[in-house]
């Protein structure tokens, strides 16, 4: 068993100082996920904010994630070992309440189903997450909140005794 | 089909009307996509002979073949129209997410014909076309227009190609830009301009069906793979600027408009100093693993904010060619270019021109007067904010010089010497009226019978005719009949990846080797997996010598003769006089031998025509009927 930590699940981050904005993880994540190259239905969503900032943003896995809460039908449910979202497609009306209450924009609507659609880390797929993998920069990852700070709290310290 | 809709889009500015044309699948096999089907869509649609800037000449696109799959570098398409600056095809390639929308949307091409008699903005949201006023875009930026739509809709998906400012001035080295890429070179920005459209934006919400999926998936992730190792390390890491240094070593770099071909200062606009000192981020296009656009920020100064994308091309002509040793300048006079809408190279090799004007004492202080500066101003070579100034003056037709230099080298020289009695056409640096590259051709003399024939003029990337020149596969101070079947070959290789398009950067990945062989079987298997044909090598050499012959065949029913495939004068009569490529000039005599070895080599007429059994072989029948001789 892996120590309690504070943030457990694990979820797709990216480094916007690596990602190039090439769109790579959007095309493979569409053909994964519906089987067809159309970045319009991907999970994953490269976001182009100005010339030089870019980075992408997938489903957060927050606990107690609020889109599960937010849910008029019950159609969303969270994996208690994973922290993975379920979209159950027989209850789901396309209603965006989810979209709504996800702070960092990782939930999209089908635009053929008209139904919710997000990231589920490729839980099925033997080599985890297709972006992840495909990704030329490596700048995705699948990490938690912890192990990035963590990495964060290693670079820091780098970067000060070299400034020495 | 599968890897295309069967639909070309199009849409008329006069009449506001949209129509859908079918096409059969063996068109798309002989015209493919990018430069190739765009030009053939040009063919189709142009009221012959033309003024370029009548709404006779219609902007045809063309998507990439891989646009909109996983395959990488593939997320290009092809512009065409009749050039403001040649008179003969103006081909366009750039990267973009407009195309991947395009293909989304399910449109192979899109041709625009007519003019509107108000500015307009023409949004395709899947099949619906929706004409829009565009008076509230009218005067912003590339980058401003762009957002700016995005803004209204509220939909990152919506992508937009887009002209600035010099565009709507029907400057004529103006171009066309989306997502901060071009569809940089032969005036297409002026050619939207006289039509009085702003910006085509595409929503395309489907998926893009090709034949073998998984296929693809494994030979485009092979690629990936490869793209991320020695074969593209110079891209990646300082780009393509890494060239500054190479050629200045050559004595090919451009400099004072080219006079000579080394810059004492050469280590100050190099890529590797933009690198340490300039460089804000490396970024891609669409769907490309490599990423070598190197985007400059100049952080303080008098050009202090200044972002522009840094490519060689664009850097020579903004620099060392204008005598400038000032890499804030540089990247000031690029953002400006990137952002107002003008081709860097037309825009740097025409300030150089009017630079040698002043420096003869032609043009004096009084001819650079304009609303923004009253008093005129010194441009010398060296004077980086003469040539910041100048690249603001051309996009807005500023004043007497503004005006002037925006109708780029052939049309300004020509106007000065009729108006002053100069001569100064003798330093007007262009081919059929395009602005020349970054490499001087006098000490090249492959590449220089590649730029002297090719279909748009000045432009080193139709031809790759320097490779064999500067790897030293031949002499490239002498002539010799080798170099007619070189230049063949070299510029029908360019036109492969300029036809599907992929970008040449990844021409290494395939195998390790960059040539035919190591490449063709690689590019026919992602052919086959996206369209289900069978193409093979054959096939795929075939994609290029079609290609090419189609640009030419515009070239000839547009009424090219023999004596358009010209070199600038200067070339001709002036050598350099420093560094390794002193000395050296191409003479008539060498010129003209070559030409006719080229033509043999096409198997065309001696005076450069095209036979009608050589288009009927080309599966052309319909051009042999109409130009064939």
């Amino acid at each position: 068993m892996p120590l309690p930590s504070t943030s457990k699940y694990q979820y797709i981050t990216c480094d916007p100082e690596k990602c190039v904005g090439c769109q790579i993880c959007e095309y493979v994540c569409s053909y994964t996920k519906t089987g067809e190259f159309n970045t319009f239905r991907s999970r994953i969503r490269m976001v182009r904010e100005h010339k030089i900032l870019m980075t992408t943003v997938a489903c957060r896995t927050c606990e107690n994630a609020p889109c599960v809460i937010a849910c008029p039908r019950d159609a969303l449910s969270q994996d208690p070992d994973t922290g993975v979202i379920h979209v159950d497609a027989g209850r789901c009306d396309g209603c965006t309440w989810c979209i709504e209450a996800c702070d960092f924009g990782a939930i999209s609507i089908n635009p053929r189903t008209k139904l919710a659609e997000i990231c589920d880390l490729c839980e099925d797929e033997e080599d985890g997450p297709q972006c992840v993998k495909w990704c030329p920069k490596e700048a995705l990852e699948l990490t938690t909140p912890d192990k990035r700070a963590q990495r964060t709290r290693h670079k820091r310290a780098i970067e000060e005794v070299l400034r020495r | 089909m599968h890897g295309y809709s069967g639909r070309v889009l199009h849409i008329d500015l006069t009449n506001r009307k949209r129509w859908v044309e079918s096409k059969p699948e063996e068109w798309y096999k002989t015209y493919i996509g990018g430069v190739s089907m765009a030009t053939r869509l040009c063919w189709e649609n142009i009221e012959t002979g033309c003024d370029p800037l009548s709404p006779g000449n219609p902007v045809c696109i063309a998507n990439g073949l891989f646009a909109g799959t996983p395959v990488p570098v593939g997320g290009k398409y092809g512009m065409a129209s009749k050039s403001p600056l040649t008179g003969f095809i103006g081909d366009s390639l750039s990267s973009s997410w407009f195309t991947v929308s395009l293909k989304r949307a399910r449109w192979d091409g899109i041709v625009v014909h007519g003019a509107s008699e108000e500015w307009v903005s023409v949004l395709i949201d899947d099949d619906k076309v929706d004409f829009r006023d565009a008076s509230d875009l009218v005067g912003l930026s590339t980058t401003e227009a762009e957002e700016a739509i995005r803004e209204e809709f509220g939909d990152d998906q919506i992508r937009s190609a887009v002209i600035g400012p010099a565009g709507e001035n029907l400057v004529r080295i103006a171009n066309v830009s989306n997502d901060g890429r071009k569809a940089g070179r032969t005036g297409h920005g002026a050619v939207w301009g006289s039509k009085k459209l702003k910006a085509l934006s595409v929503r395309g919400t489907h998926g893009v069906q090709v034949a073998d999926p998984e296929e693809l998936l494994k030979l485009s992730y092979d690629i990936l793979e490869a793209a991320q190792g020695p074969h593209t390390q110079k891209y990646r890491i300082l780009g393509t600027s890494s060239n500054v240094l190479n050629m200045n070593k050559l004595g090919l770099l451009p400099t004072e408009n080219y006079r000579e071909g080394v810059f004492d200062d050469a280590e100050l606009i190099s890529g590797e100093y933009l690198h340490e000192h300039y460089k804000a981020k490396t970024i891609a296009c669409a769907q490309c693993p490599i990423a070598c656009e190197q985007v400059g920020h100049v952080k303080e100064g008098p050009y202090a904010e200044a972002m522009g994308h840094v490519e060689y091309e664009s850097l020579f002509a903004l620099s060392s060619n204008c005598g400038v040793n000032d890499m804030e300048a540089s990247i000031k006079a690029i953002a400006n270019c990137n952002e107002l809408g003008t081709d860097t190279m037309s825009t740097g090799v025409t300030i150089s021109w009017a630079m040698e004007c002043f420096e003869r004492g032609i043009f004096t202080q009084e001819d650079f007067k304009c609303e923004r500066y009253p008093e005129g101003f010194e441009a010398s070579f060296g004077d980086g904010m003469a040539m910041v100034r100048l690249t603001e003056m051309i996009a807005h037709r500023d004043g007497y010089m503004g005006d002037l230099l925006a109708e780029g080298t052939r049309r300004a020289s020509a106007k000065l010497d009729e108006e002053r009695g100069t001569e100064s056409y003798q330093w007007a640096m262009n081919i059929k009226g395009l602005e020349t590259p970054g490499y001087d051709a006098r000490a090249l003399k492959t590449f220089a019978v590649g730029l002297a024939v090719g279909t748009r003029g000045g432009c080193h990337n139709r031809t790759a005719a320097y490779d064999p020149d500067i790897k030293g596969w031949v002499d490239r101070f002498s002539v010799d009949e080798t170099r007619g079947e070189l230049a063949k070959s070299t510029e029908e290789y360019a036109a492969v990846y300029d036809t599907l398009p992929l970008c040449k950067f990844i021409r290494r990945c395939f195998t390790g080797k960059a040539d035919r062989e190591g490449a063709w079987p690689a590019i026919a298997k992602l052919i086959n997996a996206t369209t289900g044909w069978e193409f093979d090598y054959d096939d795929v050499d075939l994609i290029g010598e079609r290609a090419h012959t189609m640009k030419k065949a515009f070239n000839v029913r547009e009424g090219w003769t023999r004596e358009d495939d010209h070199l600038p004068y200067r070339w001709q009569h002036e050598p350099m006089t420093k560094g390794p490529s002193a000395g050296h000039i191409v003479t008539d005599e060498e010129l003209e031998y070559l030409k006719d070895i080229y033509y043999e080599a096409k198997g065309w007429t001696e005076e450069g025509l095209i036979p009608k059994e050589k288009l009927v072989e080309l599966g052309m029948e319909d051009v042999a009927e109409e130009i064939g001789v």
